[in-house]
């Protein structure tokens, strides 16, 4: 599966509902919290980073992908006991990052997206090591082979989540 | 200017946001070292009113989903489960006498020593309904909030060990910070060794016991509890299990601790929002053991049956509750647990205390008669009420005194009646009511003497006593010397 070049004017822009911009993110952050507690495999998911993702490859704004990820992240952050700004800049950067991207790349591929989404969350994680261990001092270990596995299974999972946004994008 | 900045617009943007976003990580950071006020309060109370609501819901369909389930279809298992529990039961009646004598004397010797204990008076119940979804922030939240009582800083814990303790408090829900978080720390001992040491988590989620030096000797498989040095928790609380011991950096071991709760299990938790702080009274001890000592030295009479209003008619023999409801001069170093419903000399476990049988320890009775000035009371007693303890009256002083001084002639008679191997022989396996037995015939064969007689002086300084108990038909012979009767000495 090959990664299809495409001009500005070809990709298609999407936009979300309002209610669906709230409660996708809102619904993700809950899950996020919840699941793990029930099971405990589910911590190596980010299910916030694969709906900033999702939503910044559907709309293809910078601007929009960055801000979504940002107040994604600040939310995300606002539930740990750490300072909020952690999950915040990291997001920020992955919603910057994967709009701009999205001008660029054909992303309704799943193996662009099954790629994009290993791609960004490696660097979601570098973010936030650099971030906790050089801001905050945090004692944090870092581990090439867990964050491939974590990536690899996070994108598995973020081809369902997109084919989810699918259905709730609206055309612009 | 304005070029370049359309031109590189949304970088620019991307720039100042994340400028700003690491401008207020640095606020942040520096608040928290000064220990200024949460700059973020607002934010983090939007979120969890966001968040929490739908976490509870769940949480309560779930719950009610499994409650039916298990309570209503799932029963499989319940009558084995209910035998095993009540041999459990068994055994730990056995444990809990063992444990209450060599708790007491600890009481007795704190109290001596003056030593002030914590104790954990109050807790509520919190059901855990979420998490924080990230491995470096390990905490959970709970469904009590400020509206319950709960206040940063209480401590957390399961029937199995601490969890954690509250860190932040929104109105309905908190923040618990769990023990395994590398930011948290609790002072922890080993049991055997007394070594101390703070317990850290560790950014992979194991805990670790810290500031041990590296030529102490742990052994794998200690205990380790809380040590109260916190202030977060109380002395004493189970914490977890040494599971693997090495060098660490500098001049510590490196103590791997395996938490005795399931954090990755939580579900239920009990938030300790009251711990009080006592100090043992020297003269309790003392007044407990002193009246309990002549209690048993004294000898037992059978009441005679008590004429009740002015028919004379004979009252009726009191129920077990009433006998079970000894005074206070039993034995302190009896089990507390034991079920008030046993009838009187009725058969129990081998080794298991019977209610009546069984003296209890630091009730309220006791508690009276260690009140300041309390003395013997030679109030004369109305006719017939018979059984009332004057032995129980007595404090550690009058006690004392009692015994120094000469005792009456029927006293002395009685005393040596009973210490004759041939005067009410003791029937075998039959529980001993000795002590109210004894109280009983002190009261009856003592001449009431005025307050101003004697040694024995009168001044009841408003205690109050309940009647002694019906004693038994008089199997003194049974009674030892020691507070402890040897007929309901549990198996060391």
């Amino acid at each position: 599966m090959a990664i299809t070049y495409t001009s500005g004017e070809q990709v298609e822009v999407y936009r979300f509902s309002l209610p669906a911009t709230i409660l996708i993110p809102l619904a993700a952050i809950f899950l996020q919290a919840w699941l793990p507690l029930r099971f405990r495999f589910f911590t190596i998911f980010d299910l916030p980073l694969l709906v900033t993702i999702g939503f910044a490859t559907a709309r293809r704004n910078p601007l929009a992908g960055l801000f979504t990820g940002g107040l994604i992240g600040i939310l995300q952050d606002a539930l740990t006991h750490q300072p909020i700004g952690l999950y915040g800049i990291s997001k920020t950067v992955v919603g910057f990052g994967a709009s701009s991207l999205g001008i660029k790349l054909d992303v309704e591929n799943a193996g662009a997206r099954f790629l994009l989404t290993i791609l960004f969350y490696v660097v979601h994680e570098i973010v936030y090591f650099f971030i906790a261990r050089v801001l905050v001092s945090l004692q944090m270990a870092w581990s090439w082979p867990h964050e491939i596995f974590s990536g690899v299974a996070n994108a598995a999972l973020g081809l369902v989540i997109y084919a989810m946004l699918d259905r709730v994008k609206q055309r612009t | 200017m304005e070029s370049v900045f359309g031109r590189y617009r949304n970088l620019v943007v991307l720039v100042v946001v994340l400028f700003g976003q690491i401008l207020g990580l640095a606020v942040q950071v520096r608040r928290a070292r000064d220990k200024d006020s949460e700059p973020t309060r607002l934010i983090r109370v939007w979120a969890v009113g966001a968040v929490t609501p739908l976490e509870k819901t769940l949480s309560w369909v779930r719950t009610s989903s499994g409650g039916v389930w298990h309570n209503y279809f799932y029963l499989r298992g319940v009558r084995a489960e209910n035998r095993e529990l009540k041999r459990e039961i068994e055994q730990m009646r056995l444990d809990q006498a063992r444990i209450t004598q060599d708790a007491d004397q600890a009481h007795r010797l704190q109290a001596l020593l003056g030593f002030k204990e914590k104790f954990i008076s109050q807790t509520i119940a919190a059901q855990v309904i979420g998490g924080t979804g990230s491995e470096l922030s390990r905490s959970v939240y709970i469904d009590k909030g400020d509206r319950d009582g709960i206040k940063p800083d209480m401590a957390v814990l399961t029937r199995d060990g601490i969890v954690g303790k509250v860190l932040h408090v929104y109105r309905s829900t908190s923040l618990v910070l769990l023990i395994d978080d590398q930011t948290s720390g609790v002072g922890s001992i080993l049991e055997k060794s007394r070594l101390q040491g703070i317990l850290r988590g560790t950014s992979s989620g194991t805990v670790v016991l810290e500031k041990v030096m590296s030529d102490e000797t742990v052994p794998v498989g200690e205990q380790v509890l809380t040590s109260g040095g916190d202030g977060v928790f109380p002395k004493g609380l189970n914490v977890g299990t040494v599971t693997k011991v090495s060098a660490g950096s500098d001049l510590f071991l490196n103590i791997h601790v395996r938490p005795a709760a399931d954090l990755n299990r939580l579900e239920e938790v009990l938030v300790v929002t009251k711990v009080d702080e006592k100090q043992s009274a020297p003269e309790l001890a003392t007044t407990v053991r002193a009246a309990d000592i002549l209690a048993q030295r004294l000898p037992g009479v059978p009441p005679k049956p008590e004429p009740t209003g002015a028919g004379g008619q004979s009252a009726p023999p009191k129920n077990s509750a009433d006998q079970n409801s000894t005074s206070a001069a039993v034995p302190k170093t009896a089990p507390q647990a034991v079920p008030k419903t046993t009838k009187p000399n009725s058969t129990t476990t081998p080794g298991v205390p019977s209610a009546q049988s069984t003296p209890k320890p630091q009730t309220a009775s006791q508690e009276q008669i260690s009140g300041a000035g309390a003395q013997i009371t030679s109030t004369p007693r109305k006719p017939g009420s018979a059984g009332a303890p004057v032995a129980a009256r007595l404090s550690a002083t009058s006690a004392q005194n009692v015994v120094a001084n000469p005792q009456p002639a029927v006293e002395k008679k009685n005393l040596e009646k009973k210490n004759s191997p041939a005067a009410s022989p003791s029937v075998p396996g039959e529980t001993t009511t000795g002590t109210s037995a004894n109280k009983t015939s002190v009261a009856k064969t003592a001449p009431p003497k005025s307050p101003a007689s004697g040694t024995e002086t009168s001044a009841t300084n408003g205690v109050t006593k309940k009647p002694a108990p019906k004693p038994n038909p008089p199997n003194a012979a049974a009674i030892p010397a020691k507070p402890q009767p040897t007929s309901q000495d549990p198996p060391q």
